[in-house]
């Protein structure tokens, strides 16, 4: 690749450019879906193409393009020069990116099981046996299997040295079971809702989540959730599962980290941060047991990588210690202009720049954000709890565009008396703002009940971009919760 | 941009390199340009040139699907013969359907020169027309100028041969004060029909006017929706319960509903991709020819829309409703409109004693399915209504609603149709202002 990426980057300096990279990008999936006992879907897929960021005359430009050859990287590199001089138009600043960094390395996502060799048959195989469990549950209406695989072999160069070859391979599995009754449709997933659970792992990951040994567990709770009553309207403690406080980090702690946002460069979109400059360091963002990581190093994480899309190499970052807010996900150039604003800031960004493939430039998005484990057992936390709700599994989310009010509901819930679990619940929904939440939390489960769970569908940026990310939760206690919000 | 003869040729030569019993192609090409500006300055300049093609392969009755974006003899040899390997490992389906037989497809004109030829400094000027508005009034402007040229092409091994090329071109801002927020957008085929001065100017004075919000208690509350609002409710329905396998399924609110009424009196939806209104599409991801199909008419259900697959189950015809294959959610309606009524929004505004004017949606998500019920966050412009008036901006406000019983209270529906384009992807929903009663409000937010 070394010819490539070295005319892209001497092309665009001789147009202008006085920074450009390259990143070169092959992306490969298998996806499989059984559907009622049918595979529905068997595809494999494969994408490739080239995007050239460059800065020039102090502004950015970006172009890309899916043919690798040597007069379309002229045509890219020029044209991405051409974008980043109108860019100027309209600029304040020139853009700083801070120190230069370069790096010279391979990475590899280390696998046990290269999940493209795995034969087909059985895949569907161990798809078509949770699907036969599943469906042996009088009342399922659906049952869905799915398993997903990814490759992303990618290049990176850059004029300031690097060059940076990657091969990150995913696997993801996941089941739902619909059922289907008076005026109601609920739904029960494994490992998680919404598609998938997936790691930065090989296929020993589908043999680590037996599918086929939960799908009728998941089934008969589908069905009992048909007639079980309507999770109350009150405000009190609840207990969320690993799965729903990893999406209630990703979305109230993950985002409103984002240093973009922060700077209001993704407004039009997705929105801005409660999380401004002047609580760095000094802001309460929850009780004293909440401690919030940021890392892309944890093996088997879905936001775990060798260097992020700008180059920078993996590392962990502290967002919030002992509940108080200490830290962002940053780009270079955003980590550059917080050093402008607090000198103590770190030098460096903490590489959390990526791009969804070729043709889209890299943004800053959340690796593995997890919330720390504490020190409970999850019999020991429901056992100390006198009165609350047990919630499990997202269903629904939603969150304001600084990431202050939110609304999650999950797919199950149990309601929990005097220290024990009782009667399901259907339909729960809870309701609140971001730093009085985690305020409320007063217990954490241990490193047994923590797992990283994956996300592999977050969405940003204009034109849209989808992120896989990780977020490691055990479950947690939260106090004074308003619940049942749906009339 | 490849052109039709040019794709015809590549299809053709995927076709006739075929060994399975049916094969289907489909082939897009894409001119991509966005230009994002935040913090009154261009932040984000980026050009695409893209094309993917995506073989289905049929033999007896087992489907296998691969992809690509490389158009080169070799690869696309490659995907065919991938595409047949993962069939001849599929299971045996005995609910799998022919590929459909060629239909005429009537043609739409909806590219224009224009707005494929746009330049990043066109984009750049008219960007810069909305970061000087909001500059000279001392706010901070975000947002994109996009345009963008795609062609799409279907064939199969029975005949389909269905070629369609069109643009669509789109300015919105989100312009911030230190307390408020204004947004306006406009989108359209052509780029020459977009203003972005004006788009600044109602995104400024919405901020200006939205500067030091107040608390309101949550509750039922009269709303004025935008169109942009009343665009995300219709949206939402379409997704959750307008197509066939959804009521196949159980699990769309149409289900066991045809002929009831289900919302109000003042509620019609179809969807209607030949439309020049909407992004016309003439025909689906099967190269079937989208039919104009009346889902909902004065409040009754009437229709859900098919592909080849679902129509099969119920003996019926496909109306042109599928998704790209494979796919395990079904036919959905891209091209929805809402019948406008006959009030301005002045007249809404002037009508109302005590309500609250709601610019957009954010981040709206269903909470239950078969209720149709959506939460989400108001967004850069909410205002309390009080004597006909614009009394006070409001601090944003989540809503906890269902969607059927929102259309049933609505009272008065505007006179224009807006066309909103989806975030992901070339769809596009027209709707109209709506003044609805009793729309839950329930919960606040700090600004």
């Amino acid at each position: 690749m070394r010819e490539y990426t070295d005319r892209a980057l001497d092309v665009a300096k001789g147009a202008g450019a006085s920074y450009a990279d390259i990143r070169i990008v092959r992306r490969t999936t298998q996806e499989i879906a059984v559907k009622n006992g049918v595979v529905q879907t068997l595809s494999l897929n494969s994408d490739f193409g080239f995007g050239v960021r460059v800065i020039a005359d102090g502004a950015w430009g970006f172009a890309s393009s899916n043919r690798l050859e040597k007069e379309e990287i002229d045509r890219v590199a020029r044209l991405a020069v051409t974008i980043a001089k109108a860019s100027a138009l309209a600029k304040k600043e020139d853009v700083d990116l801070g120190p230069p960094e370069v790096h010279v390395d391979t990475y590899r996502t280390p696998v046990e099981i290269d999940p493209f060799t795995v034969s087909l048959e059985d895949k569907i195989d161990h798809l078509l046996a949770a699907d036969k469990e599943a469906r042996s549950v009088k009342g399922v209406m659906v049952a869905e299997g799915t398993m997903a695989f990814q490759r992303e072999e990618k290049t990176f160069a850059s004029t300031e040295g690097s060059y940076i070859e990657q091969d990150l391979i995913e696997s993801g599995l996941g089941m739902t079971v619909n059922a289907v009754g008076n005026g109601e449709m609920q739904q029960r997933s494994y490992p998680n809702s919404f598609g998938r659970h997936q790691g930065t792992s090989g296929y020993e990951f589908i043999n680590e989540w037996d599918l086929p040994g939960n799908a009728r567990r998941i089934a008969e709770e589908a069905v009992a959730l048909l007639s079980a009553p309507q999770c109350p309207s009150e405000v009190t403690t609840i207990i969320l599962d690993g799965p729903q406080l990893g999406l209630q980090v990703h979305e109230s702690c993950g985002h409103p980290v984002e240093l973009d946002r922060v700077f209001g460069t993704e407004a039009a979109y997705a929105g801005t941060s409660f999380l401004t400059p002047e609580k760095y360091r000094n802001f309460r963002y929850g009780s004293e047991i909440v401690n919030i990581v940021s890392d892309s190093i944890t093996p088997g994480g879905l936001g775990t990588y060798g260097y992020d899309d700008e180059g920078v190499p993996a590392q962990r970052t502290d967002i919030v210690k002992a509940g108080i807010f200490v830290g962002y996900l940053t780009s270079r150039e955003t980590a550059s202009k917080l050093r402008k604003i607090h000198p103590d800031a770190p030098e460096r960004s903490n590489g959390a720049m990526r791009a969804d493939g070729w043709n889209r430039i890299p943004i800053i998005r959340m690796n593995n954000v997890s919330l720390m484990p504490g020190e409970w057992t999850l019999d020991d936390l429901i056992a100390d709890t006198d009165d609350g709700i047990y919630m499990i599994t997202n269903k629904s989310w939603s969150i304001d565009d600084r990431r202050l009010n939110f609304q999650f509901g999950t797919e199950l819930a149990y309601e929990i008396k005097k220290g024990k679990l009782g009667r399901m619940l259907k339909n729960a929904t809870y309701t609140g703002i971001t730093p009085k939440f985690w305020a409320g939390c007063d217990a954490i489960c241990n490193e047994d009940h923590w797992h990283v769970w994956g996300t592999p569908n977050c969405g940003k940026g204009q034109p849209g971009q989808v992120a896989h990310t990780g977020h490691g939760a055990a479950p947690a206690r939260f106090r004074n919760v308003q619940v049942g919000v749906m009339k | 941009m490849l052109g039709k003869t040019r794709l015809q040729g590549i299809a053709e030569r995927v076709l006739d390199g075929a060994k399975a019993d049916q094969t289907e192609v489909m082939i897009t090409a894409n001119d991509s340009h966005l230009t994002r500006f935040a913090m009154n300055t261009i932040h984000q300049n980026v050009s695409e040139t893209n094309v993917s093609i995506r073989v289905r392969s049929i033999i007896g009755n087992k489907v296998g699907v691969a992809s690509g974006n490389d158009l080169s003899d070799g690869a696309l040899k490659e995907i065919v013969e991938r595409a047949e390997t993962v069939a001849r490992f599929q299971q045996e389906n005995p609910e799998s359907v022919s590929l459909p037989d060629p239909k005429p497809v009537r043609e739409i004109e909806a590219y224009v020169e224009a707005t494929a030829d746009s330049t990043p400094v066109e984009r750049a000027s008219g960007a810069k027309e909305i970061l000087d508005r909001s500059e000279r009034n001392g706010l901070d402007a975000a947002g994109a100028f996009s345009t963008e040229a795609q062609e799409i092409l279907i064939a199969n091994s029975r005949g389909v041969m269905a070629y369609h090329r069109g643009t669509i071109a789109e300015v919105m801002a989100v312009v911030m004060g230190k307390t408020g927020s204004g947004y306006a957008a406009e989108a359209s085929i052509d780029v020459r029909d977009l203003a972005p001065a004006k788009v600044g100017e109602v995104a400024v004075d919405k901020a200006l006017r939205s500067a030091d919000p107040t608390d309101i208690e949550p509750g039922e509350y009269t709303v004025i929706l935008e169109e942009e609002a009343v665009a995300d409710m219709v949206f939402f329905l379409g997704w959750l319960g307008m197509g066939a396998l959804s009521v196949q399924e159980g699990r769309s609110f149409m289900a066991g509903k045809f002929g009831e009424k289900v919302t109000g009196d003042k509620i019609t939806i179809w969807d209607d991709g030949l439309d020049p209104r909407g992004i016309p599409l003439p025909f689906d991801f099967e190269g079937v020819p989208k039919q104009k199909v009346v889902l909902i008419e004065n409040g009754i259900a009437k229709a859900v829309v098919y592909d080849t697959f679902t129509a099969a189950r119920e003996g019926k015809a496909s109306t042109g409703h599928s998704l790209p294959a494979p796919n395990t959610f079904g036919p959905i309606p891209i091209n929805l409109f809402m019948a406008p009524g006959t009030a301005t929004k002045e007249e809404m505004l002037a009508a109302t004693d005590r309500g609250i004017w709601v610019t957009r949606f954010h981040y709206t998500n269903p909470v239950h399915p078969v209720k149709t019920i959506l939460t989400g966050m108001t967004r850069d412009g909410t205002f309390l209504i009080e004597n006909g008036k614009i009394k006070r901006p409001l601090k944003n406000l989540r809503f906890t609603q269902s969607i059927l019983e929102a259309f049933a209270n609505a009272d008065m529906l505007g006179s224009e149709l807006k066309m909103v384009k989806s975030d992901w992807g070339a769809m596009g929903t027209c709707a109209p202002a709506a003044r609805i009663h009793g729309f839950n409000f329930t919960g606040t937010t700090e600004f």
